[in-house]
């Protein structure tokens, strides 16, 4: 207890968590407005008839065009967290907006946009516009080169929990004895030059597996220490950089690369803060009088002590959920998403809906592209939660139609790392009449086989 | 100051590169001793090559041929008007029309650029708008909205469909008030039809071929996934769905369409037609020789190089369900829409067993190659 006490009242220079808010904004700016620039608002948001929603935020829509505004408020008040300009503002609109467009479709779920929500809602709590900062500059009774120090390592322990647990992801038997699906997946990128006929190798894929374990369990620990720090950082670019040529993984390579510069120690980030000043001729001044921003002892500072410990605790046993479901995580994906396994699994699916009305005893089978987008449709095929709330739509839709209380059947075979395809679910059931929740979905077939690990 | 920070950087590139080098003196080393374990490995351009040398560009080219006999038979029988002539028209059209189901598989280039399958085989016909057409005069087959009025659907309603005997039939061409427009129209429906055949065959003999074997990518714009995703869009949304799906009921309710079927008007070739494109999937699938019959590089090749399915190779499951799919289908009547009206379960069990090789095909191959399905561009994790 005394020695949680001690580290809180322990400082660090504000210039790291101010590194990191202008390089997470302007990230998050280029980020959104590539997304804008490749039309995927439309294709993804307004376009489809149907949205597949988490549970419990179906009440989250897209409003047509609206919905640009959102995307619009999310890239500038990205703009406006990097600059540091009315920060807490700015930090909340930010984490509402991604999260809105992030909840909108569960679709396109990728966890480096969970990535990106976790750290926005961690920031909302810190000082992050106490250095080189809009907010600073105009007030400077605002300004502080000291922040208390755990502001800064919140977000190293989030990123630390990223790696370790994709690391821990990772030792499972598919991955370790089999090489998958890093097998299936790198001689796809044969015709790369130089490294392109390597791709095909076996011991390539069992090389990347294995060095692909370790980089995740162990950056981290490399990235603390200071003598190790280079290679780390190093360690950083190369793995990232090859992940960004073998797959297609949009900005988050950079975005890991970047983050990963927290770990190294304040006088770096005061360099190129200093340089930027410099290079853009703002007026700071890196060695301005040194100002301490002292932990308050205040009911309230001590409830967003507590509030952001239990955050991290929740970080810390969310991943383990699966644990609570009986069978194979991969093939169930019950408590897969959220939980840092990145890039585990080759899975595909095919689904084909019979509807039937039990009254008339006539049927038909779903042409599954007049309702979904090419997409979602592949998406949907292998995840149960995603077959049911279809089929929900199914029933809603065709009893519209005029069918009295519809059946909803699915016949579903989904291919899991290589293995050959089985049926997924049981086509007898009615999907019409179970329910999503967060209990295990007994209609799930089981897997016929194992893969033992995490 | 500045310079610490450069000197660092310049360490980290120097890393760098010595990473890089390690990695690729350690490739190269091995790589001989490795006794050539290249599996997962299939020589893309070796496959491109045989795909157009040994299927795409002869099927195209037997296409063409069996198109220039139905234009002659066209001309012959709009010049003398018999029912010796329609006959002989109703062979050359027939025999276009299997060649055919080879090379819907392949719409790729000007194939695709043509709309091949839009403007040659969509059916039912619009039986209808044929008849306004020629009432008018005035179509211009090229568009979209023609689509439903041209290729060997149509030419089945004019040559098979306008009455109970060729007698009745012929008199169209001959007798009937509008003949000059009937006889305009069949020739019109023929030359769009040659005019794709020649444009496309013209552009594989000329630069595309090279061009086609050259996109070895792997994205979703490379030459394999697109022929690939062609080969599968073919067997599910060409054959399956529209030859045995839709009639059948299985997309509208239990409410069946025996008059949706292809060649309705010639009645008994629908199952053959729908034969010949499963036989056309599962050559296309063993990459099989257009012309020799042999099997060269293809689909299964490659799922084999891969050891796809471990134990039970995916090729063979997959060419068992093409076998129990075939074996279903010619169990049913000649004339598929007189089955439906007749015994319809017999015709949704067949198309059952159709079905299984799209799950196959669709899931299991797509997954074991890493090809990534059409249109599906978003970013992974």
């Amino acid at each position: 207890m005394l020695h949680i006490r001690a580290y809180l009242n322990t400082y660090t220079h504000a210039a790291t968590l101010a590194f990191f808010r202008l390089a997470f904004g302007l990230m998050m700016f280029f980020g959104i407005v590539r997304f804008m620039s490749y039309g995927w608002i439309d294709k993804f948001y307004i376009k489809p008839v149907f949205h597949f929603t988490y549970y419990g935020f179906s009440w989250v829509k897209p409003y047509g065009v609206f919905t640009y505004a959102a995307f619009i408020v999310c890239g500038l008040s990205a703009l406006m967290v990097a600059v540091g300009y009315k920060y807490r503002l700015s930090i909340i609109l930010f984490f509402l907006t991604f999260t809105y467009t992030e909840l909108l479709d569960k679709t396109t779920y990728l966890n480096h946009y969970y990535f990106v929500s976790v750290i926005s809602f961690a920031m909302i709590f810190l000082p992050a516009n106490a250095y080189f900062s809009a907010d600073a500059y105009k007030n400077p009774n605002k300004a502080f080169t000291q922040i208390p120090r755990w502001t800064t390592d919140i977000l190293k322990l989030l990123l630390a929990i990223v790696y370790f647990y994709a690391g821990l992801a990772k030792l499972n038997t598919d991955w370790l004895i089999n090489a998958m699906p890093l097998k299936i997946w790198l001689p796809g990128n044969a015709d790369l030059p130089v490294i392109g006929p390597l791709l095909t190798k076996q011991w390539v894929a069992y090389t990347f597996s294995y060095a692909g374990a370790v980089y995740d369990l162990g950056i981290v620990f490399l990235l603390l220490y200071k003598r190790t720090r280079w290679l780390g950082f190093a360690l950083v670019v190369i793995f990232h950089i090859l992940t960004k040529i073998l797959f297609p993984i949009g900005i988050f390579p950079y975005v890991m690369i970047v983050a990963s510069l927290l770990f190294f120690s304040a006088g770096f980030h005061i360099k190129v803060l200093g340089y930027i000043a410099q290079l853009l001729k703002l007026p700071f001044n890196p060695s301005a009088e040194a100002r301490i921003k002292v932990a308050a002892n205040t009911p309230l500072y001590n409830f967003k002590i507590a509030f952001l410990a239990a955050f991290i605790l929740l970080q810390l046993a969310f991943p383990f959920r699966y644990l609570f479901y009986p069978q194979e995580l991969f093939w169930a994906e019950e408590g897969f998403r959220f939980s840092w396994r990145v890039m585990l699994m080759e899975k595909a699916g095919y689904a084909e809906f019979m509807v039937s009305d039990p009254v008339t005893g006539k049927g038909l089978t779903v042409d599954n592209s007049k309702f979904l987008t090419p997409f979602q449709e592949k998406q949907m095929s292998f995840q149960p939660d995603f077959i049911l709330e279809y089929a929900h739509f199914l029933h809603d839709h065709y009893q519209a139609q005029g069918m009295h209380d519809p059946e909803v059947r699915v016949s579903s075979y989904v291919a899991l790392n290589g293995r050959l395809s089985t049926l997924y679910i049981d086509p007898n059931v009615n999907l019409a009449k179970q329910d999503e929740s967060f209990l295990h979905k007994t209609w799930i077939l089981p897997f016929r086989d194992t893969i033992k690990g995490f | 100051m500045m310079f610490h920070t450069f000197a660092k950087i310049f360490t980290m590139k120097k890393l760098f590169i010595a990473f890089a080098v390690i990695a690729f003196a350690a490739g190269c080393s091995s790589g001989d001793s490795n006794e050539a374990v290249t599996s997962g490995s299939y020589d893309r351009t070796a496959l491109l090559t045989g795909w157009a040398d040994n299927i795409i560009i002869p099927a195209f080219t037997n296409y063409q041929a069996e198109v220039n006999a139905l234009s002659e038979k066209t001309a012959t029988y709009t010049t003398t008007p018999t029912t010796e002539n329609l006959i002989a028209l109703r062979a050359s059209w027939l025999a276009a029309y299997k060649a055919y189901q080879y090379v819907g598989i392949h719409d790729i280039g000007k194939a695709s650029e043509l709309y091949l399958i839009e403007s040659t085989n969509i059916f039912p016909t619009d039986a209808a708008g044929i008849t306004a057409n020629i009432a008018s005069g005035n179509y211009v087959l090229t568009q979209p909205v023609q689509y439903a009025k041209q290729g060997f659907p149509a030419l089945d309603f004019l040559i098979n469909g306008l009455g109970t005997t060729d007698d009745a039939i012929v008199s169209f061409y001959t007798t009937n008030a509008r003949a000059t427009g009937y006889k305009k129209y069949v020739t019109d429906v023929v030359a769009r039809i040659k005019t794709t055949a020649d444009a496309i065959v013209a552009d594989w003999n000329g630069g595309y071929r090279a061009t086609y074997i050259a996109n070895t990518t792997t994205s979703i714009s490379g030459a394999v996934g697109q022929t690939t995703n062609n080969f599968i869009k073919n067997y599910e949304k060409d054959v399956r769905f529209p030859k045995l799906g839709v009639p059948a009921g299985l997309f509208s309710n239990g409410t069946t369409y025996p008059d949706k079927v292809e060649a309705f008007y010639k009645k008994d070739v629908s199952k053959e037609l729908l034969l010949d494109a499963i036989k056309a999937s599962q050559d296309f699938f063993n990459g099989k020789n257009f012309t020799t019959g042999a099997e060269g590089p293809g689909l299964k090749g490659y799922l084999d190089a891969v050891s796809a399915g471990g134990s039970t190779p995916l090729s063979g499951v997959i060419n068992s369900k093409y076998a129990a799919a075939i074996t279903a289908v010619n169990g049913l009547n000649n004339n598929l829409s007189q089955q439906i009206t007749t015994d319809n379960t017999a015709a949704v069990n067949a198309y059952n067993a159709v079905q299984q090789v799209v799950i196959f095909t669709k899931v299991d191959m797509l997954n074991a190659l890493h090809i990534p399905i059409d249109y599906v561009d978003g970013d992974g994790d």
